[in-house]
C-alpha cells in the first residue's frame, strides 16, 4: 500500500471531465464511458459542435430527458434514459460496431483500472474467477476508436498506483491509450513513455512520481487531441 | 397467400429442447418479454441463449435463466444492477457462459446472416478473450478469427411489421434485432402494430420480410423496465 494523497489536493471528478472536454476539437465524434466519462458531455465549450455515439445505436446523442419524460427505448450504453438530438440517427449493432471497428470514431473517454508504460488498458476485469465476467463494448471500443482518453483517479482508494510498468489485471486491448487524465495530471503515453502534459494545481513532478508506478518524462505537449 | 401471422403460445410451439435461441434488447430496450414468457410456458430446457445481456429483475430472460431453462448463454455483459439470477447460476456453476466482445458479437450475428463462415477483427487481440483463438497479421496489427453465428429461433421486438414480414423498429429498442432477424432458421417478431402490405415506405423498412417468419401482435407491449421497477415476477 502506498502512501494515500491527501484530500482536497488536486482535481475533482469534476474538473478531470472539463480538462477531456476542452481538449476535443470541434466536429469531432466522440464516444463516452460509464463513470468520469459520462461527465464530460457537459463541459464541451459552446462554441464546439461535438457529435455523441452510443454504441447502442444512436449517433447525436443529447442530455439527460427531464423527469417524467424518459423513455424506456431510448437508453446509452449504462442503459440510462438520454434524448436524441435534431439530427440524430438510429442504427443496429452491427452498424454501430462497423462505425467503432471501421474507425469512423474520433475519441472515445473510458474509465480504467490499470494503464500501462506502453498503453495498455485494463477495464474489464478484476479475474476473480468466481464472478461472471462482462466485457460489453469496451474491446472493440480500444481497438477500433481512432484515439482513447483515459478518465481516472490517479490511484486506487488504498493509494496503490494505477499507472504501471505493465498491467497485472486482464487486458482490455495492447498500446490503445492515447492520453491519460487523472486528478492529478495529463498524462500523453506515447512511444512506450509517459510524459506529462500538465501537472493539477499543488501537485509537483517529484509527488506524481511518487504515485505513478511507471517513470514518467516531463514533455511539453500543447493541450489538445 | 403469404400471413406470417401467429398467435403467442403458437409462435414458440416448436422451440424445442436444446435449441439455440438469439434474443433481442440492449438491457430492458428491445427485450421481448411477451415472446419469452410464452417460452417460459411451453417449456423447451436446455437451451442455448444468445443475447447482449442476462435479463433483470425477475421476468423476461432473467425469468427464464431463474427457472433453470438455459444450459449456456453467449453474451457480452451477464450483469446488471438489478439482478443476481444469472451470476447465482453461474457461481453454483449451474450455466456456461461465453464471453464475447459486443461488437464482435453483433458482426459473428450478421456474418452467419449473411453466409460468411467466419472473419478477422482487431477487437481482443492480446486479450484473455483471444486465447486459444486463431490470429493472423495483416499490415503491422494482429487481428482474431471470430466465427460466424447462426441459430435455431431468434426472438424480437418491433414497433411495425407488416404482412410481409417487412418491419420498423422504435430508437435504441432496434439494437441486436436485425441482426439476429438474419442468423435464424425461424425468426419471430412480437409487433406493437400489424399493417397490410404496403402500410410501410419501402425507404423506410429496416428489416426486409425475408428474414422474418412469424409475426405475433402484441399492442401494448410490457416494459421490463417497467416491470422490474414494479418488482414483478414471471409466472
Amino acid at each position: 500500500m502506498s502512501e494515500t494523497i491527501q484530500k482536497g489536493v488536486g482535481w475533482s471528478r469534476r474538473e478531470i471531465a472539463r480538462n477531456i472536454a476542452l481538449s476535443i476539437p470541434d466536429g469531432s465524434v466522440v464516444n463516452l464511458g460509464i463513470g468520469i466519462p459520462e461527465l464530460v458531455a457537459s463541459y464541451i465549450p459552446p462554441d464546439r459542435e461535438v457529435l455523441f455515439h452510443t454504441e447502442n445505436g444512436l449517433l447525436g446523442m443529447g442530455p439527460p430527458p427531464k423527469p417524467g419524460e424518459e423513455d424506456p427505448e431510448l437508453v446509452n450504453a449504462g442503459k440510462q434514459p438520454v434524448t436524441a438530438i435534431p439530427g440524430a440517427a438510429y442504427f443496429h449493432h452491427a452498424d454501430s460496431f462497423a462505425m467503432v471497428r471501421g474507425g469512423h470514431i474520433d475519441i472515445c473517454v473510458l474509465g480504467a483500472m490499470q494503464v500501462s508504460r506502453r498503453g495498455d488498458l485494463a477495464n474489464w476485469s478484476m479475474g476473480d474467477s468466481d464472478a461472471a465476467p462482462a466485457v460489453g463494448g469496451a474491446m472493440d471500443l480500444v481497438s477500433g476508436v481512432k484515439t482513447i482518453f483515459v478518465a481516472m483517479t490517479h490511484c486506487s482508494s488504498d493509494g496503490t498506483p494505477k499507472i504501471v510498468e505493465r498491467c497485472t489485471y486482464p487486458l482490455t486491448g495492447a498500446g490503445v491509450v492515447s492520453r491519460i487524465y487523472t486528478d492529478l495530471a495529463i498524462l500523453d503515453v506515447r512511444d512506450g513513455e509517459i510524459g506529462v502534459v500538465e501537472l493539477a494545481p499543488g501537485v509537483d513532478f517529484a509527488t506524481l512520481q511518487r504515485h505513478t508506478e511507471a517513470n514518467l518524462v516531463i514533455n511539453r505537449v500543447p493541450r489538445t487531441a | 397467400m403469404i400471413d406470417k401471422r401467429f398467435d403467442l403460445a403458437a409462435a414458440v410451439a416448436d422451440i424445442s429442447d436444446g435449441a439455440t435461441v438469439l434474443v433481442g434488447g440492449f438491457g430492458a430496450a428491445g427485450s421481448p418479454i411477451e415472446l419469452l414468457h410464452a417460452l417460459i410456458d411451453q417449456g423447451a430446457k436446455n437451451l442455448t441463449v444468445v443475447s447482449n445481456n442476462t435479463g433483470s429483475g425477475n421476468v423476461g430472460l432473467a425469468a427464464l435463466i431463474g427457472r433453470g431453462r438455459v444450459a449456456k448463454v453467449i453474451c457480452s455483459f451477464p450483469r446488471t444492477a438489478n439482478s443476481t439470477v444469472f451470476q447465482d447460476k453461474y457461481r453454483a456453476r449451474e450455466i456456461e457462459l461465453e464471453l464475447v466482445p459486443q461488437g464482435t458479437l453483433a458482426e459473428r450475428l450478421r456474418a452467419g446472416g449473411a453466409g460468411i463462415p467466419a472473419f478477422y477483427t482487431a477487437t481482443a487481440a492480446g486479450t484473455r478473450l483471444a486465447e486459444g483463438k486463431e490470429t493472423r497479421r495483416f499490415g503491422d496489427r494482429e487481428f482474431v478469427l471470430e466465427y460466424g453465428l447462426r441459430a435455431d429461433f431468434a426472438l424480437i421486438k418491433c414497433r411495425q411489421a407488416d404482412r410481409l414480414g417487412n418491419l420498423v423498429y422504435n430508437k435504441t429498442a432496434r439494437n441486436f434485432a436485425p441482426v439476429m432477424a438474419m442468423a435464424a432458421k425461424t425468426t419471430i417478431v412480437q409487433t406493437a402494430s400489424y399493417v397490410e402490405a404496403g402500410g410501410i415506405d419501402p425507404e423506410t423498412v429496416i428489416t426486409p420480410g425475408v428474414f422474418v417468419h412469424r409475426i405475433v401482435t402484441v399492442p401494448n407491449p410490457l416494459q421490463e423496465s417497467a416491470l422490474v421497477a414494479a418488482g414483478a415476477s414471471y409466472p
